[in-house]
């Protein structure tokens, strides 16, 4: 009778374990694309946080080369003294930017360089405009791309592994290093491109719209590290993912917090149950 | 049981109050010295722990809808504005988000244990019922939830779903200009989603109260499936259970935390982090993960399907036919208490009817797993063998076995398991006292 109860809480741990671990992973993709490296980030983990001398280098690419076709429409320069600037140079870094307000006391729309508060200046005024300035293709805003493109590692299995392994892991940061930093080579025999397209391996079908963005050097880093294409994708992405995720360091702090306290507190129920249910068991 | 005997309040408020309005006696009797079978298993905290996960999303959804703006221009925006700006919203937002998985998982452990131990058996039916009543209104609401942050699984998924209805013959599509208030999913849709998202978990609330008089009239079922005979096998509620379900909250706490803090998307999709576009299809809609075993079942009737052409495809077309299965299996789910013929509660002492619940268990786990996947080969074919046997197991098996299995003896009474835990001698003498309902 004991064995009923045993292997009936097995399958209900199993049946709660199926379902918790997964099936947020989506279908497999139809046209398959290179599976992205696995790297190294800081802010994964239980105690991970943004390494804010990426981030800031991160930026410097995302203005210097990104910002070119693509938004970070969710994020306000303010933001960016959780990357380690001051005021006054959130300051002078806004107000490089022009940004469309008004109407004014005449009626009249006017621009003025942005100001903290301001939201990311887009370089498009709307996604026809972008279409139209890029061959018909629309560059994503890049606020929450990191989010949108964690598409973890294939199965079930592998992302329940993935999750509770302690150093953590950014499937869409993996996938955005890859993409800019490893992906644009030579496309492989009898893979068509249209006028318009390159091959990377790492987009699902291989054709993408976006010419190769990174050189090497194609960025000068005011902090002196070598600007491989490499390091500069590695840099935005980890910039992107903290665009993406700006409480992360927050919620991580606060999440260790409130498991020690829960621990403790679920080990004192313990006793308590323990304590109270002593007669009964006895009878 | 018979320690029902009115408390004596000492504070004189209290007594003005309980005796003009007995809210006070109410609690004593109800959650005081209510009498609760002392063998339960923690099995028996997930009633509890589906209490507390509903007030927690009713509570951080108040606070979300102060925040968020129902329009389809704004509510990506104001979703990520709740993430990003306001005090600890990101916190609202991650609990309410794995609030609803939590929900499902402690009330499909809920419905699983109700249904290894026989808890919906006579005398208890209705409550049985009226929790497949909550379940269904349950899905509704985190359907329409999910579709309130406007991404692109929201939108696609809202297509896909509120698309079945028209697979109801002549009147469908007119349905759903109705269900729409449009001709597609736009922002009356999202409109009506949000008014009643807010109002469908009050309705939850209110049958849940249903629910809960319901058991407080039958009272618990236990793991030996057996009735009480007397005092010498219950306790009060209050300590024992009290102490006991809040050993079981402090473990689900910290289950429910880990996701919260650490993998708040784990469970999501990636893709409702893009807005909503009309224009650009996923290349793959998947429902949220509660929902893929009924969304498997859906799949599974195609036209090449040799159980649909051979005994369902004169009648109506496959869309219909996925349609009606997957309401269906909910249908057949409330049928429970008569599809099993059984008068044996416990499958301690059922031996084979055991596997057959077992087995479900096994078989919707595969069905939800499958429910994920692509449309193609081998996928499809297990959905299919797989939403058979959800069918078969229920309709068949389960009335079948009830008459032919031969149960092992049931105790006499709880205590008496307990006082001779182990001693092999009762069998012989309670063979005779098969539960007489």
């Amino acid at each position: 009778m004991r064995n009923a109860f045993k292997s009936a809480g097995l399958v209900a741990a199993a049946a709660a374990l199926v379902g918790t671990l997964g099936f947020a992973q989506p279908a497999q993709a139809a046209g398959e694309a290179a599976k992205p490296p696995q790297m190294e980030w800081s802010w994964t983990g239980p105690f991970g946080t943004f390494d804010r001398a990426s981030a800031q280098r991160g930026l410097q690419v995302y203005t210097q080369v990104c910002a070119s076709c693509h938004g970070l429409e969710q994020v306000a320069y303010r933001n960016l003294t959780d990357i380690g600037y001051t005021e006054d140079q959130v300051k002078e870094f806004a107000a490089q930017f022009e940004v469309e307000d008004g109407p004014n006391e005449f009626g009249e729309m006017f621009f003025r360089p942005a100001e903290p508060s301001d939201k990311f200046v887009s370089p498009f005024p709307n996604e026809q405009a972008a279409r139209s300035a890029n061959g018909g293709a629309y560059p994503p805003d890049l606020s929450l791309i990191i989010k949108n493109r964690a598409h973890g590692f294939g199965g079930i299995g592998q992302n329940f592994l993935a999750m509770l392994q302690i150093k953590g892991f950014s499937s869409g940061a993996d996938y955005m290093h890859a993409l800019l930093g490893l992906g644009y080579v030579d496309a492989p025999e009898g893979v068509d491109l249209l006028p318009g397209q390159w091959y990377n391996e790492y987009m699902p079908g291989g054709a993408i719209a976006m010419p190769p963005p990174l050189y090497p050097d194609g960025v000068e880093y005011e902090d002196g590290t070598e600007a491989t294409v490499e390091q500069q994708a590695y840099d935005v992405a980890t910039f992107l993912a903290w665009a993406s995720e700006p409480k992360l360091e927050e919620r991580k702090q606060t999440g260790v917090k409130v498991l020690i306290f829960l621990a403790l507190f679920t080990g004192l129920l313990i006793a308590v149950k323990r304590q109270t249910w002593a007669d009964v068991k006895k009878h | 049981m018979s320690s029902q005997s009115k408390p004596t309040f000492k504070n004189p408020v209290i007594r003005w109050v309980d005796s003009r309005l007995p809210v006070f006696s109410y609690m004593h009797a109800e959650y005081g010295t209510f009498p609760m079978p002392k063998n339960l298993n923690y099995f028996w905290n997930f009633g509890a722990l589906a209490m507390v996960t509903l007030v927690v999303m009713i509570l951080t959804g108040i606070m979300l809808a102060m925040q968020y703006t129902a329009h389809v221009d704004h509510a990506f925006n104001s979703v990520e504005r709740i993430m990003r700006d306001v005090n600890f919203g990101w916190l609202l937002r991650y609990v309410h988000m794995n609030g609803a998985s939590m929900f499902f998982i402690v009330v499909f452990i809920h419905i699983f244990r109700g249904m290894y131990y026989g808890s919906f058996k006579q005398p208890r039916e209705l409550l049985w019922i009226l929790g497949v009543v909550i379940l269904v209104l349950m899905m509704g609401t985190a359907f329409m939830g999910y579709v309130l942050p406007w991404g692109q699984m929201s939108f696609w998924g809202a297509t896909v779903i509120t698309n079945l209805f028209s697979a109801i013959p002549v009147v469908g599509d007119s349905i759903v200009v109705w269900l729409w208030g449009g001709y597609s999913v736009d922002n009356p849709t999202l409109n009506r989603f949000f008014a009643l998202h807010y109002l469908f978990p009050f309705i939850i609330l209110g049958v849940v109260m249903l629910h809960v008089v319901a058991l407080h009239v039958t009272k618990s079922n236990n793991p030996d499936g057996i009735d009480v005979r007397g005092p010498q096998d219950t306790v009060p509620f209050h300590p024992y259970f009290t102490a006991k379900d809040s050993v079981g909250l402090g473990v689900f706490l910290i289950v429910f935390a880990f996701f919260v803090f650490f993998a708040p998307n784990y469970m999501g999709h990636p893709d409702n982090y893009i807005q909503a576009d009309p224009l650009v299809t996923p290349a793959h809609i998947v429902p949220e993960w509660y929902f893929l075993g009924f969304y498997a079942i859906l799949r599974s009737f195609t036209d090449d399907w040799w159980f649909f052409s051979w005994f369902l495809s004169w009648i109506m077309d496959a869309k219909l036919a996925g349609v009606l299965a997957m309401f269906g299996a909910l249908v057949v789910l409330a049928l429970l208490p008569w599809l099993d013929t059984s008068k044996v509660r416990s499958n301690r002492y059922r031996p084979i009817n055991k596997w057959i619940v077992i087995s479900f268990a096994i078989n919707f786990v595969i069905l939800s797993w499958v429910g994920g996947k692509p449309a193609e080969e081998p996928y499809v074919s297990i959905a299919q063998w797989t939403t058979l046997y959800y069918f078969f197991s229920l309709l068949v098996l389960t009335p079948l076995v009830g008459w032919m299995e031969r149960p092992r003896p049931l105790p006499a009474s709880i205590s008496e398991p307990v006082l001779k835990a182990g001693g092999g001698g009762m069998a012989g003498a309670t063979a005779a006292k098969m539960e007489k309902s």
